[in-house]
Formats: C-alpha cells, sequence, structure tokens
C-alpha cells in the first residue's frame, strides 16, 4: 500500500481533494473552495488578500496547499465582507491572483 | 442528584481472539472530540481494543483518560504502543501522540477500513460539528465540507432538545418514530429558535413524540443540505455519535430519497480514532525502512 | 386622525400611534406563542396611553419579522423602510443606522429624506443579536440588567465561541471552572455580537450621524462596545425598540 502511494507520487501527480472552508448558518452558506489538484502552494492568493485570511500549509497527504486560517474560518461572512460590499462590484482579489484557478467563494 | 439527559454510557471494548503479543506492529490512534473522545489500538492491521467515552475539560486529560480505558482490561501498557497519531476537534493537543493528522482524512480511512472500498460519501455527525467527505477507495479525501460554526445538526443541538423535554438522548430517536404521522419541522437554522419553536408546540398541545420528530426533522433537513453541497455518490454512510440516533439517520435517508447507509461494525463512532491509528501504522512501518 | 404602526418582533410587539407626526402612544407586549393577539394587546395599551378610542385608529399599518400574519393591519411595509423613517423623523442627520433586534441586526443607509439606499443584514443566527445576550445570561445564572453592570466592570478579555450561542452556553461550565470572571465573559459576549454586527454594517458605505436603534440599544454595554467597533459616535433615540413602529405608522402619511 505505501509502496503504491510512492509510486504514484513519483509516476504522476497525486489526486487532490476539494476543500471547503467555512461555514452554514440561519442566514446562508459561506464557503472558500479550494481545489488542491489546481493548488500548487504558490502563495500569491496569501499575498493579496487584504484581511489576510489565507496560509499555505502542508497537509496530511504531504502537499503545500492553502487554506483558510484557522480563526477566521467561522467568521468568512464577515471577514470577507470588505471584498463583497452589498451594492458595488466584487472584486475578489484572491480569486483573481490564482494563475490555476483554484479558488472559488460560494456566495 | 438531578439526572443529565445528554449522559450515554462510555464503554470499551476488547478482542477475545487476538494475542497483541504476536504482532508485528502495535499502534494507537487517539481522537478527542468536542463532546466524546475514543482510543483505538490496533495489533497489526486488526482492531484489538478501543473505548468511547466523554471528553472532560482539557484535551491532554481528555486523551489520557482515553487511552486508559481502552487499555483496561488488557495486559497493553502505554510505552508497548509504538507509535500514537492524534486527531480531533482543531488539532487539539495530545501529549503522547508523535503525530497529529486531520480529523477528516482520519475519518475518510477510518470508514474506508470499516465500510470497504466502495464507500464513497461519508457524513460525520459529532458533538459540535457535521462533516461530509468524499473519498476514494483507499480512504483517502477526495472533497470535504465542515460546518462546526453553529449547533443546528450536531449533537449539541440534540442535547439541547433532550434537556429541554427532559429524555435521556439515547431514547430520542426511538421515542421520535412513534408519531401517528410525521409534523412539519421546526426551525432548521438555528438551535434557539428550534428550542423557543419547541416550548411553543408543546403549550399548544404537542406531545413530546411530535416535537422530537419535528426536531430530528428540522435536524434532517440540515445535514442533507450540507451534503448535497457536495453532492453524494453511493456507497453512502454515516459515522458520529449521531448515527447512532435513528431518528436523524432514517429521516436523512428518506430525504436523500431512499439510499442506503452503510452499517459500519464494529462501532460508527470510532472512525476518527481508527483511521488514526491505521496512519500510524502506516507511519511506523515507514520509519523502520 | 391617529394611525397605528406595528412592529411584529421575534419576541416582542411594539406600537406606536401617531397624529399628525407626533407621538401619541406606545404599548409593548412579548410576542409569545400567539402572536396576533399579543399583537392585539400591544394595541390597545397604546391606545390607552394616547387616550383615544379603537375607532380612532383610522389606519394601521404593520412591519417586522411578522408583519405579514398582522390580519388586522390595512397593509405592511418592509423594517427596513420602516427604520429609516422612523428615525429621520427624530434625528434628521442620521445617514446610517444599525437595528439589533432579538433575533435580527440590519445596516441601513439612508438619505435626508429616510430613503433607503442600501441595506445589510444578519438574521437567522442568535450569536449576532439579542437572543445570544439572554441565552449567556441564562448560562451564567443571572439576569441580563446584572450582565450588563457586570460587562461593563471586565478587566480582561476571555476566550468564548463567539460564533454559536449554544457553544458558548457550553463553555461556560469549564470557562468558570478555568478561574474566568463573569464579568470578562459578560463582556465578552458583548464584543463578540458588536464585532459581527459592526463587520456586517460595514458592507454599506458608513456616513456620519449613525444611529442605533432596537431593543438591545437599550443594553449600555452593546452601546460602548459598538461605538468602538465602529470608531463613531452613536445617536440613540429615545425608546429605541419602538423606532420601527414609529416609522411605520409614518409611512401612512400620504
Amino acid at each position: 500500500m505505501l509502496f503504491f502511494n510512492w509510486f504514484l507520487k513519483r509516476m504522476m501527480v497525486m489526486p487532490g481533494y476539494i476543500a471547503n472552508y467555512g461555514y452554514t448558518d440561519g442566514s446562508g452558506d459561506y464557503y472558500i473552495v479550494v481545489d488542491t489538484d489546481k493548488c500548487d502552494g504558490c502563495g500569491k492568493c496569501v499575498e493579496v488578500c487584504p484581511q489576510d485570511i489565507l496560509e499555505v500549509i502542508t497537509d496530511d497527504y504531504d502537499d503545500l496547499v492553502i487554506v483558510v486560517k484557522e480563526e477566521h474560518r467561522k467568521n468568512l461572512k464577515y471577514v470577507c465582507a470588505p471584498c463583497k460590499p452589498v451594492s458595488g462590484t466584487r472584486d475578489l482579489k484572491c480569486q483573481i491572483s490564482c494563475p490555476n484557478e483554484a479558488i472559488t467563494h460560494s456566495w | 442528584m438531578t439526572t443529565e439527559y445528554f449522559r450515554w454510557t462510555e464503554y470499551n471494548w476488547k478482542d477475545p481472539d487476538i494475542d497483541w503479543h504476536k504482532a508485528d506492529t502495535l499502534v494507537a490512534g487517539i481522537d478527542v472530540g468536542s463532546v466524546s473522545s475514543q482510543a483505538v489500538v490496533l495489533a497489526d492491521d486488526k482492531i484489538y481494543c478501543y473505548c468511547n467515552t466523554r471528553t472532560g475539560s482539557n484535551s491532554p486529560d481528555s486523551a489520557r483518560n482515553a487511552l486508559n480505558m481502552a487499555l483496561s482490561g488488557t495486559d497493553i501498557k502505554q510505552d508497548d504502543i509504538q507509535f500514537i497519531v492524534g486527531t480531533g476537534y482543531g488539532r487539539v493537543n495530545i501529549p503522547m501522540a508523535k503525530k497529529a493528522i486531520t480529523e477528516i482524512a482520519c475519518h475518510a480511512r477510518g470508514a474506508n477500513y470499516m465500510g470497504g472500498p466502495t464507500i464513497k460519501t461519508i457524513l460525520d455527525m459529532g458533538g459540535q460539528d457535521l462533516k461530509g467527505i468524499h473519498c476514494d477507495e483507499r480512504g483517502k479525501v477526495t472533497q470535504f465540507l465542515m460546518n462546526d460554526k453553529c449547533a443546528a445538526g450536531t449533537g449539541r443541538g440534540m442535547e439541547v432538545m433532550a434537556e429541554l423535554l427532559q429524555i435521556p438522548i439515547i431514547e430520542v430517536g426511538e421515542m421520535s418514530l412513534a408519531v401517528d404521522e410525521e409534523p412539519p419541522p421546526v426551525s432548521s437554522t438555528c438551535v434557539i429558535f428550534a428550542k423557543s419553536e419547541a416550548i411553543g408546540l408543546l403549550r399548544s398541545g404537542w406531545t413530546k413524540n411530535m416535537v422530537l420528530a419535528a426536531y430530528c426533522s428540522a435536524m434532517a433537513h440540515r445535514v442533507v443540505g450540507l451534503l448535497e453541497r457536495i453532492g453524494i455518490e453511493k456507497d453512502f454512510t454515516i459515522t458520529g455519535g449521531i448515527s447512532k440516533n435513528i431518528g436523524v439517520t432514517s429521516r436523512i435517508l428518506k430525504e436523500l430519497g431512499g439510499i442506503e447507509s452503510i452499517p459500519l461494525k464494529p462501532d460508527a463512532q470510532i472512525a476518527g480514532g481508527l483511521g488514526a491509528g491505521l496512519f500510524a501504522r502506516d507511519l511506523l512501518i515507514k520509519s523502520r525502512k | 386622525m391617529s394611525i397605528a404602526g406595528i412592529d411584529m418582533g421575534a419576541q416582542s410587539v411594539k406600537v406606536v400611534i401617531v397624529e399628525d407626526g407626533k407621538i401619541k402612544g406606545r404599548g409593548i407586549v412579548p410576542t409569545g406563542f400567539e402572536p396576533l393577539e399579543s399583537a392585539q394587546k400591544a394595541l390597545d395599551k397604546a391606545i390607552k396611553e394616547a387616550g383615544i378610542t379603537r375607532e380612532d385608529v383610522k389606519q394601521i399599518i404593520a412591519t417586522g419579522a411578522g408583519r405579514k400574519s398582522v390580519s388586522f393591519a390595512d397593509r405592511s411595509i418592509t423594517e427596513v423602510t420602516a427604520d429609516a423613517k422612523g428615525v429621520t423623523s427624530l434625528h434628521p442627520s442620521v445617514r446610517t443606522i444599525v437595528d439589533i433586534g432579538a433575533e435580527e441586526a440590519r445596516g441601513i443607509s439612508c438619505d435626508a429624506q429616510g430613503r433607503v439606499l442600501d441595506f445589510a443584514k444578519n438574521d437567522k443566527c442568535a450569536a449576532g443579536a439579542g437572543a445570544f445576550v439572554e441565552s449567556m445570561a441564562r448560562a451564567l445564572e443571572i439576569k441580563v440588567p446584572e450582565m450588563i453592570q457586570l460587562s461593563l466592570k471586565s478587566t480582561q478579555d476571555a476566550p468564548i465561541n463567539a460564533t454559536c450561542a449554544v457553544f458558548a452556553e457550553s463553555e461556560v461550565v469549564s470557562l468558570i471552572h478555568s478561574k474566568i470572571e463573569k464579568a470578562d465573559i459578560a463582556h465578552a459576549v458583548h464584543d463578540a455580537i458588536a464585532s459581527r454586527v459592526s463587520s456586517m454594517v460595514r458592507r454599506i458605505p458608513i456616513e456620519n450621524d449613525v444611529a442605533l436603534i432596537g431593543g438591545v440599544a437599550n443594553n449600555v454595554a452593546i452601546v460602548d462596545v459598538m461605538k468602538k467597533h465602529l470608531g463613531t459616535e452613536l445617536v440613540i433615540p429615545d425608546k429605541p425598540e419602538f423606532v420601527s413602529a414609529l416609522g411605520a405608522a409614518l409611512s401612512a402619511a400620504a
């Protein structure tokens, strides 16, 4: 089983996973979705986020990926609010900065 | 002494046929959750013993307590265990663990071990969170979503209702099914609002069974909403404490259109600890090379 | 000619009776489990205070979460419209309104005529509204007024779960166990609510003067932390819980 994993890592890209960071409460669903197949941990999104909510970590499968920081995960609706005014254009800096389109928002 | 309606019996189990002294690897996984903790010990790739206990006020104590309980009735000492992996709510602090792995990865691994390689979708209903996990045939996570912001749909939410209605939590499921007709659900968006609704319903003549049915229905609805966000692929299974509440699980399966849920043996509540133990075994073997 | 505005809130029904744009009477009754009955009682109270009879009330306008259920109202308007109308009638300089109720909080941007330009809201989550204060008061085994006073005496931050009132409630026991003062817990709760509400309000343009209304505006601890979080002074109308009902009554003047 372990050899199989090693083999896969060597011979081809290990399939990633789709991570939904955020929450649902009475007022809606608020998730930042990271496709780790596309995320290579470059960190551009981390730099451009005005609220500093993202960070690069090494996950359980030893890949560099971005995650939403623990202290902001349950407050996404509020902490992402500056980039999402009620009226006006939305400029999701994190989404735009990603060269591989790995990030989407559910709201 | 006041009755604590949220109490369920803590327990441990040991396999009577395995002689751990003959095992090549002896490892453990400890899962300290927000409400309950489990420790699972594996001799080679078989479950040797495990326990399910209530989490205390701090995680190192809870971890120690869980491990001791799992080992009680065996002749294993903590030092005999060659590798321990910790997991749980927010990674917690498990001092005897050599490595910490996320509860998501551990749950997928544990469910895959117990339910088999066809398991694709796992719903975990924990004490203070809800998780939807997709995995592949090896138990590796392919998608996940966790909601731990809100009590609606969690064990704590169920405890609130059990306390309000003064019913032991282990009886909630059966009671909720003992109704002539399925009543409309209460608010599924907030436990506090659902609680006020429940009080009103009781006053207007609803029986406790009906209120429980409405509440389980609301919980099922909320959970299905979360699952639909990531999609449901067969085979489907449920883990966590509420997997033992038939009032909620039966309604979930109904709302999902009659899909079946693969039962997990020996215990759906140990998926996290078991997965952690399996990771411990992998890491031990890797370190020996 | 008297006009009644009824605000069917989640926790209480508020009624304001106006005549020629002036407040003549008010009535407030807990919504309870028979909202229509409570609305009637609140209306009767306001009528009594105004010293008039039911027949003198020529129009009834409803607002609030339960406005559609007021069968005896002539029409209904949204809470946002009612808030804007009510506040600007009392304080014409206000351009931003924060309304914190038992179960919902709103942020409204309006113009000098009381017309709504923009709004944001948090609803259906007890952690961002008055319900959080009450559930924590229960957990701390004190009454809300005492909790408010204690909160003002707090000396340091307390680590509470600010995202769910139920989770926070279950943490109280272990917090007290770790010798955290009730005053600090009380303050942390108020701070958590203010933080959520302020973040919500920041989704709309914030322009002075900023008003705070709703039942929770009576909570001096909330007012205190809201000022800190928003970084502005706050205008608090007299009897802030009635402002929405007032706005509903005034909207009939056409």
